[in-house]
């Protein structure tokens, strides 16, 4: 065989390879879409900001169709083919109402929010981390995500929520975080260990019914809406719209929701400077503490 | 060329007065009234078991009922919002806040009718945590904290919806948010009686929301400050 003739059959067999690539990609699109507008209005014109990227939706559409349609749906209320499968529910992005936020309960999350909960994927769901993609695909989606609901061009995200620093981990810090769980009925859901199996837990469902379990502390290091310390101190202060899980940036201040956080992190199987702090404590006032639960209710007896 | 000036102004004045009043009628005095009644049988409201709630269960000397179908003496129906869906919608939001209790683990009203922008008051008056969630999909949907001795949560819709409310840490807990944006509504008592007052001359459709069945509709034409009867009958199931 000369050489000529090899390069011949290499370009052949390539053109081959690429045709078959691109009829199996549009057999996919058809299965999944039946549709080709994608029932998403506006699409052109809807951008995301991230930092200095700009996310466009019309790049958002096509990588949408790639990657998230098979759960998220063709008309992007989470009622895709894999979604009768999945539990906790894929979110339905026509109805604008998202869990990992920076902002006020009843408000859009910011760009950001969508980006790092795209980035970060959601722990105990179906939802994984799509950091493989590129920051401006991950953007993409974000001004394709927001085409879904009228929301996004009427309204503005909320202020996002101001964290202020951290205060020293101490053992008064845990022990009131404590008594805050106790007080603020964290248990009624979380139970008294954090285990996600209060008195309340069996009967919770999602705004479209659906059951949900409450968090269970002991599962691991990583929240709905991320790990660290000012991603638990967000959580509950913005609550997770759509779920059962309240706001309580109006009921707690800023030094007591840090204290909250402190208290939380000893429910964690984890090694962390307050778990340390509080099996010390443990071990020495364990028999004082009062247990958590409705003995200790301020309304019960 | 100067008083014709005036004279053009002083017709612009005359329309524009003209239509002020056009645009914004007197309160009329007619009313609607009439009474909200169900035929066939309706499902038993369940005793409702707040056991694992004591500082509520002792409020209680007998267990409160549900309340999504709620019957009086005479097939009477109540918490049934009776408003004007088409014709003159009247004022706009009074200044006045409608308030909304949580006493007891019970929503007080279990259905709590308000217009569009006038302001709501959440009250929390039992010693246990409460979390507000009014289910909206119109407006935007929020889910509140509010533990004992907090102070009242004030809000506003600013779209008309039927709201679902619930409590998620008391499952049994369950209320409405109506906002309308007529002022002219009223809810079916113990009795199913309904008054709608206020109403200038004119063609109305009024209807009739139950939590639970379809929604019903009538025509009532009123003229001049006559007083018109509407009765609703729902078809209710025992399931």
């Amino acid at each position: 065989m000369t050489l000529k003739k090899l390069a011949v059959t290499f370009a052949l067999g390539s053109m081959a390879l690429v045709t078959v690539g691109a009829s199996s990609m549009f057999a996919q699109s058809h299965v999944n879409s039946p549709d080709p507008s994608l029932g998403a209005p506006s699409v052109a014109s809807e951008e995301s900001h991230i930092g200095n990227v700009t996310g466009h939706a019309e790049e958002g559409k096509r990588l949408y169709r790639r990657f998230c349609i098979g759960c998220h749906g063709p008309d992007g209320n989470g009622q895709g083919m894999n979604a009768q499968w999945i539990d906790p529910k894929p979110r339905d992005f026509t109805e604008a109402t998202f869990k990992c936020r920076s902002t006020p309960t009843g408000t859009l999350p910011t760009d950001d929010d969508l980006y790092n909960a795209i980035t970060r994927g959601f722990v105990t769901t179906n939802m994984p981390s799509w950091a493989p993609l590129t920051p401006q695909q991950r953007a993409d989606l974000v001004a394709f995500v927001k085409t879904w609901s009228p929301r996004w061009t009427k309204g503005k995200p909320g202020a996002p929520l101001n964290i202020p620093p951290e205060t020293p981990i101490t053992i008064e810090s845990i022990l009131h975080g404590r008594e805050l769980f106790q007080k603020l009925e964290c248990w009624k859901c979380h139970g008294p260990e954090g285990h996600g199996d209060g008195p309340s837990a069996i009967t919770l469902t999602d705004d479209k019914g659906n059951p949900i379990r409450p968090y269970d502390f002991s599962s691991g290091s990583r929240f709905m809406c991320g790990t660290s310390n000012q991603d638990l101190y967000r959580i509950f202060m913005t609550g997770l719209d759509g779920s059962p899980m309240p706001s309580f940036a109006d009921v707690v201040k800023p030094a007591e929701a840090w204290d909250l956080v402190h208290f939380l992190r000893t429910l964690q199987p984890l090694k962390t400077p307050e778990a340390d702090l509080w099996m010390t404590y443990k071990a020495a006032h364990g028999s004082d503490l009062k247990p958590i639960g409705p003995d200790a209710a301020p309304g019960g007896k | 060329m100067r008083s014709r000036y005036f004279t053009a102004l002083a017709v612009a004045a005359l329309l524009g007065s003209g239509m002020l009043v056009f645009a914004k009628p007197p309160a009329g005095s007619g009313s609607i009234t009439g009474k909200v009644t169900y035929t066939g049988t309706p499902p038993k409201m369940k005793p409702i078991d707040m056991s694992k709630e004591p500082s509520c269960a002792k409020q209680h000397a007998t267990p409160v009922l549900t309340e999504n179908v709620a019957t009086g003496p005479g097939s009477a129906l109540q918490w049934v919002v009776v408003y004007i869906s088409a014709g003159d919608q009247g004022s706009t939001a009074p200044s006045q806040a409608v308030r909304y209790d949580q006493k007891g683990c019970q929503y007080l009203p279990h259905v709590l009718p308000m217009q569009v922008n006038q302001g709501l008051q959440i009250y929390n008056d039992d010693q246990t945590s409460h979390n507000i969630h009014p289910l909206s999909k119109v407006n935007a949907e929020w889910n509140k904290s509010q533990p004992p001795g907090s102070p009242p949560i004030d809000t506003k819709y600013d779209k008309p919806e039927f709201i679902p409310v619930k409590c998620n840490i008391h499952p049994w807990m369950h209320g409405y948010f109506i906002v309308l944006n007529t002022s002219h509504y009223a809810v079916s008592g113990e009795d199913g009686s309904f008054d709608i007052k206020g109403l200038p001359p004119g063609k109305y459709t009024v209807t009739a929301w139950q939590e639970q069945y379809p929604a019903q509709s009538q025509e009532v034409t009123i003229s001049g400050s006559e007083a018109k009867t509407a009765n609703f009958v729902f078809k209710v199931l025992p399931y």
